[in-house]
């Protein structure tokens, strides 16, 4: 094509265009402009600060250690001495600041690890199912239909009656529960856009199965998912929770959110502190998933102009 | 002219049909026998199939290296469904698609995907067929990613280059689809479409989604790169005067069937199929003293359905020609004049 050349010589002149803004530092431009997002964000991130470093905050500030018990001190109302005390003492006089941050580390680790289980298995078997269709969607609607027809909390008691309870094994346990919502939703999604003309279009030009369900079709899906795992994330915690109430989740005296808010029901009218607290933490967590979701969204629409 | 023909023996029959698509030894693309039939079906779990809606049933043609065909008809005819067959986007029901000797319907899909290269398509509806979360310079530049034809800063200056060629701004390259009007979006597309270096593009309705005052525009570009790149096109369309002014030679489709197909003059000033006279008719004269003088042959009724088109020839339910052997025998689309084929079994005037 003799033409390019001529072209290409006569735009020779031409400076260079401005470097590539792509998706991902367009999106990180506009989160840092959308104020709440970040709020949420900085509490979320204090959240999981405050509960890696729960051993060193024990040792140093509260110096006390999640098991240490006060048998003379039970119930007491939040005070600061010791400074232990702070949200208050539990039934048998341990420091429920320092439990509830110990109980961070397990509830939000089977949170987001469960989260992206479920994520990894739902978009790879939504995409697959939505963009083949025939036997490969009918096997999978299948096994989905099948799994929902149990109930949830049903089939959690199943496996964790046959697996030993520990954070690792609850998280594999819920992950493989909860995947069948996020595959339907990606299914759905994928039947919708397949048929867009873009995606036609791609094909016309030659692309792969594997790139259009990658390139094409997840990043029109990737702003719901976000969402979703979000939700996703507060669910899995609630259910971790109520897993322990049955006694099959995260065994005592390893604290979580759940077996802690369970646990305290039975004392709420001698020590309702005991309930606010684990589930202050379980609202502020799911509350800043939810904003970051949202932010998420919109911040990774192009169509959208920064405000 | 208007003898009825009896149904032709065998023989006939081959040597009507090799005529009709035959053609000279320069053709780039013959389409035999192709028909595209989408099934339907009933039934939740065995599904059944029902019936058929019979979107193209069976047309013979072919595309001269260089020519713009154009292919007319009304909306639901099977345009864009043989267009679509024709880059293998559905899979054909029956018959051949041979490009440049090779039998698309029977390639694999690896060889089909690499086959591509040299068969593009440019899409009707401009917001429709960009995906809105690529960059142009992303859009423009798969094609050259999936077939390995350029990478990184060679990219870059491809996808610049393609968008002078088209006649955009090379510095578009990070703007997002619905930062662009109409007509800039189906320069992208173009762009895209050219990115390969084809040799044969299915226009399918490029320019019916434009304002008037744009599509000149695209028109004339589509004409400057025909000329430039030695390029082949089908050009589909429902505009008449567009076709006209852009074909070489044009094919009027109804109801899944070509039912006429000529160089462009001869089908302009002697339409021979009824239909084609009719679909003519429609087209308004841009000279007053003309225009009011101007004859529509106005058809009764509506378009029969495809998926129980009317016996023999499709065109008799509306036809004010129709005799007996309409309803009773399929007529063969058969050269009437030098190239000038029609089915009907009253040709002309």
């Amino acid at each position: 094509m003799a033409v390019r050349a001529q072209v290409a010589a006569r735009a020779a002149g031409a400076p260079e265009p401005r470097a590539s803004a792509g998706l991902w530092s367009t999106a990180w431009y506009r989160l840092r402009r959308d104020r709440l997002t970040m709020i949420a964000a900085a509490v979320l991130g204090t959240i999981i600060v405050l509960s890696i470093g729960a051993p060193v905050l024990a040792e140093l500030v509260f110096r006390t250690t999640f098991e240490k018990q006060d048998l003379l001190r039970t119930y007491a109302a939040p005070t600061l001495d010791p400074p232990g005390f702070v949200f208050g003492s539990d039934e048998v006089g341990r420091s429920q600041a320092v439990r509830l941050f110990y109980g961070g580390q397990v509830s939000l680790f089977v949170g987001f690890m469960a989260a992206f289980i479920q994520l990894t298995i739902g978009v790879l078997l939504g995409l697959v199912a939505g963009y083949f269709r025939g036997a490969i969607d009918d096997v999978i609607t299948w096994f989905i239909t099948t799994l929902n027809s149990i109930p949830t909390l049903f089939l959690l008691i199943i496996f964790a009656a046959l697996f030993a309870p520990s954070p690792i094994t609850l998280t594999i346990i819920i992950g493989a529960v909860f995947w069948t919502g996020i595959t339907n939703f990606v299914r759905g999604q994928t039947f919708a856009l397949r048929e867009r003309e873009f995606v036609t279009a791609a094909r016309t030009v030659g692309a792969t199965p594997w790139r259009i369900m990658l390139r094409h079709i997840l990043p029109n899906i990737l702003p719901l998912i976000f969402v979703l795992t979000a939700i996703d994330v507060g669910t899995i915690i609630l259910a971790e929770s109520a897993l322990s109430y049955l006694g099959l989740g995260i065994v005592p005296p390893t604290p979580s959110w759940g077996n802690m808010l369970t646990n305290a029901s039975s004392y709420f009218n001698r020590a309702p502190w005991l309930v606010v607290s684990p589930g202050a933490m379980i609202f502020l967590t799911v509350l800043c998933l939810y904003l970051i979701g949202d932010g998420l969204r919109d911040a990774l629409d192009p169509r959208l102009k920064s405000r | 002219m208007a003898v009825t023909t009896p149904p032709p023996s065998d023989a006939e029959f081959t040597r009507v049909r090799s005529t009709a698509t035959a053609g000279s030894g320069k053709n780039l693309l013959e389409v035999k026998a192709l028909k595209m039939h989408f099934p339907l079906t009933q039934g939740i779990i065995f599904q059944r199939q029902v019936g058929a809606v019979r979107a193209v049933d069976g047309i013979d043609f072919f595309v001269e290296k260089g020519e713009t065909l154009g292919l007319v008809g009304e909306s639901g005819c099977g345009k864009s469904t043989t267009g679509r067959a024709i880059l293998q986007l559905y899979k054909p029901t029956a018959g051949a698609v041979v490009f440049d000797g090779v039998e698309l319907t029977k390639l694999g899909g690896e060889q089909m995907r690499k086959m591509r290269r040299r068969l593009q398509m440019i899409f009707q509806d401009p917001y429709a067929s960009l995906n809105p979360r690529m960059t142009v310079g992303n859009i423009i530049g798969e094609p050259l990613e999936v077939h390995n034809l350029a990478k990184g800063h060679e990219k870059t200056e491809r996808v610049q280059e393609l968008l002078r060629v088209v006649g955009l701004n090379p510095y578009f390259t990070n703007r997002y689809p619905h930062e662009f009007s109409g007509g800039q979006r189906q320069r992208i597309g173009i762009a895209r479409a050219l990115a390969v270096e084809p040799e044969f593009i299915v226009c399918d309705e490029p320019i019916s989604a434009l304002d008037v005052s744009i599509q000149a525009q695209v028109i004339n570009l589509l004409e400057e790169l025909q000329d430039r790149f030695k390029l082949t096109y089908l050009f589909i369309a429902h505009d008449l005067s567009v076709v006209r002014h852009i074909s070489d030679r044009v094919a009027v489709m109804y109801l899944g069937k070509i039912v006429e197909l000529a160089d462009r003059v001869d089908l302009y000033e002697r339409p021979l199929h009824p239909y084609s006279q009719a679909l003519l008719s429609a087209v308004p004269i841009p000279d007053p003293a003309v225009e009011s003088k101007r004859k529509r042959i106005i058809l009764t009724g509506d378009v029969p359905s495809p998926v129980n088109p009317p016996s023999g020839c499709r065109f008799h339910t509306r036809c004010w020609k129709a005799q007996q052997i309409c309803s009773e025998v399929d007529p063969e689309f058969i050269e009437h004049e030098p190239r000038h084929w029609a089915a009907c079994h009253f040709p002309g005037a």
